[in-house]
């Protein structure tokens, strides 16, 4: 008993096969989409890959590459499929290779599901790559005049200004480093000479941040020296002073901006993943259509369509006993060349 | 003295209306390609409104979406005649609505080069009204706690950090305005008495800029107090500092800005101008060669064509003359009136 099967006479063939080459045009569309997609996410990477440990993963946007053209490859030749079904002559060339195509679309679909799901997870790897890179980056923002690393101040000053954000995981991050470079401390002076003794590593830590933390929005001056000191400026309090700079840490921002990217670029894939499953069971349709005329001869005659032959677990146990004849037909042919080995010998 | 005669056989006539067609299709193109730079322009001048004096430069856009508009109906117009040129039954309907229409069309046209014209123009005045709003910002800008300037401050922070520029003319624009406000001053320290009682007005002033100002591609970190100090930083020499802060003033920035966006749009506009001028010469030409072959038993002759009946001038008063009549009727009776009454 064949799944879902449909009566179709010409009118229906002809309309099915019309929706059929226009669904496929919108799925060319829709793959030259995901293609962009990927690009896009590409770039994006690629534009903060300083930040990122240098050895980010390009592979969730190179797949989506890869499955644009794809889906555009086989969309355009479904659709030739499909505009040559309406003519018996011309549909009799594809006969035989639409069976496999459909069974090439099936994988093809799963691929796209499998793509999907690695859009979602693809956070948490960025996760861990973001933090360590924003470490590094935060570490060598005085090295502006170490070839390779003299733009990382630039780079950090950017991002956070673009970002609205400070530090790792907030501005407190700044106190634990030395952002100050060595050439701009005077090394006579007390101050100077205080800090550095203050701490094993010899660092000159203070409790002040670049001036890219600074918020906008405040309604006072930028406080960005001796932020904890609330002595140090005039009606001043650092637990109450909201607005001064920017309170959200880098990795959050960024794992969000990447995060929403990628959950939308994972959306459309799933929807693309839907498209295309909708013009697989109508070319099976087609295809079962074309092949089941009650009069060969007469192409205006009534057929039946399906999307499987037998049901689900029929098609299942053939398509296993397929496959287990495969493997036993090897064994066979060992077997008969082992003997005839032996005899030989 | 005609302008632009020229010989059109039948299958020319066909060919020029065929061609009209796609072209009309194209200019109607070029005129919502006009009116939507019109708005994408008048956006952007209303983005930074807040430090502009004045809105004088908005004629400029608001002229190119008037333009844009009217070429629109001009080509479709344009277009649903050529489509019934070829038609000597349905052509003649036309006759009364052509004259206006190509008084109108040329009008609005001449509206688009001049417009054009008007944003090269008018550079001078955004200049003044960009050094005037500028001015009154930098000097609000302490003034967050002022209802109707409270966002003053971050309207000039975000303009200086994302146009790259400190000040009106430089950042010295900065010394010469209290930019910190009173709230955040201690008066009973002995550095604050001493900086207000040092000028006229007890302004407190201060040779330094806001954060801003500072330039992210400079090596070391921002030095934006005491600028011009150089014992006051270490290894700081403030004339050969050039990457420290951004060097160059606002108003620069943003006149630069809006003129590179306008030179690119008048490039656009002029390419529609002269599709426009081409389109309506074609219709005129058409017009006219089958108005020759009007009234007769057998269309396909050959005909002339041209462009104008008369020459320049008197074609022009032609249609002036009208105008003028109506506004000068009112001005003509009161006198006859007079007459009349010393007659009686």
């Amino acid at each position: 008993m064949a799944l879902m099967k449909v009566k179709f006479d010409l009118k229906k063939r002809v309309k099915l096969a019309q929706m059929l080459w226009l669904m496929y045009w919108f799925s060319i569309m829709a793959g030259v989409l995901v293609f962009s997609m990927g690009l896009f996410f590409k770039i994006e990477l690629r534009k903060r890959s300083e930040l990122m440990d240098n050895n980010e993963s390009h592979f969730v946007p190179n797949i989506l590459i890869g499955v644009g053209l794809l889906a555009c490859f086989l969309s355009a030749s479904g659709g030739k499929i499909c505009y040559d079904s309406l003519d018996s002559t011309k549909f009799v060339k594809w006969k035989s290779i639409v069976k496999p195509f459909l069974i090439c679309c099936l994988f093809f679909n799963i691929l796209l599901i499998v793509t999907a799901a690695m859009c979602f997870a693809m956070r948490i790897p960025l996760e861990f790559t973001l933090a360590e890179g924003l470490k590094n980056g935060m570490k060598y923002y005085k090295d502006t005049d170490t070839p390779g690393r003299c733009y990382m101040k630039r780079t950090l000053d950017l991002m956070q200004m673009e970002f609205r954000c400070c530090g790792n995981n907030n501005y407190k991050d700044w106190f634990e480093i030395q952002w100050v470079s060595n050439r701009y401390l005077d090394f006579s002076s007390k101050g100077v000479k205080d800090r550095i003794s203050s701490n094993v590593d010899g660092k000159y830590l203070m409790d002040g941040v670049p001036f890219s933390c600074c918020n906008p929005s405040s309604p006072r001056p930028c406080i960005q020296q001796q932020i904890t000191n609330n002595s140090a400026h005039y009606s001043y309090d650092h637990y109450t002073e909201e607005l001064n700079i920017w309170k959200r840490g880098c990795r959050d921002a960024l794992v969000s901006y990447y995060g929403g990217m990628m959950n939308t670029i994972g959306i459309l894939v799933l929807m693309v993943t839907l498209l295309h499953i909708a013009v697989m069971i109508g070319l099976q349709y087609v295809n079962t259509s074309l092949s089941t005329l009650v009069n060969p001869e007469d192409p205006e005659s009534e057929s039946e369509g399906w999307i499987l032959e037998k049901t689900v677990k029929e098609t299942f146990t053939d398509i296993m006993a397929k496959m287990k004849a495969m493997g036993k037909g090897n064994q066979v042919d060992e077997g008969a060349n082992e003997e005839a080995a032996a005899t030989v010998s | 003295m005609v302008v632009g005669k020229m010989k059109l056989t039948f299958q020319k006539r066909v060919k020029l209306a065929q061609y009209l067609w796609m072209l009309s299709w194209f200019a109607t193109l070029g005129g919502a390609v006009t009116f939507t730079l019109g708005c994408f322009l008048k956006t952007e001048l209303r983005r930074r409104g807040e430090v502009m004096d004045n809105t004088d430069i908005h004629c400029v856009p608001n002229t190119l979406m008037i333009v844009g508009l009217a070429s629109m109906g001009i080509n479709y117009f344009a277009s649903r005649i050529c489509q019934d040129a070829l038609d000597p039954g349905r052509f003649p309907r036309w006759k009364t609505f052509l004259k206006p229409f190509f008084g109108c069309s040329v009008f609005f046209t001449t509206l688009m080069l001049i417009s054009v014209i008007l944003s090269y123009a008018m550079k001078g005045s955004l200049e003044t009204s960009l050094k005037i709003g500028l001015k009154n910002g930098i000097r609000f800008y302490k003034d967050t706690d002022t209802p109707g300037r409270c966002f003053q401050k971050q309207t000039i922070d975000r303009l200086q950090m994302e146009f790259q520029c400190c000040g009106n003319s430089n950042y010295r624009d900065w010394f010469e305005v209290q930019w910190i406000s009173n709230r955040y001053l201690d008066f009973s320290s002995k550095e604050v008495k001493d900086r207000i009682k040092s000028n006229v007005d007890g302004r407190y002033l201060i040779d330094g800029v806001p954060f801003s100002c500072c330039n992210p591609s400079s090596p070391r970190p921002c030095i934006q107090y005491r600028i011009t100090n150089n014992t006051a930083h270490y290894n700081y020499e403030h004339q050969t500092e050039e990457l420290n802060l951004f060097i160059r003033g606002c108003r620069e920035a943003l006149v630069y800005y809006y003129m590179g966006l306008m030179n690119t749009i008048g490039a656009v506009v002029l390419s529609v101008f002269l599709l426009q001028c081409s389109v309506l010469a074609s219709v005129r030409l058409l017009q006219t060669s089958m108005e020759a072959v009007a009234g007769q038993e057998n269309v396909e002759v050959d005909s002339e064509g041209y462009l104008l009946e008369k020459g320049v001038k008197e074609t022009f008063m032609e249609y002036v003359d009208p105008v003028l009549k109506l506004l000068w009727m009112n001005q003509v009776t009161p006198p006859e009136a007079k007459a009349e009454a010393g007659a009686s």
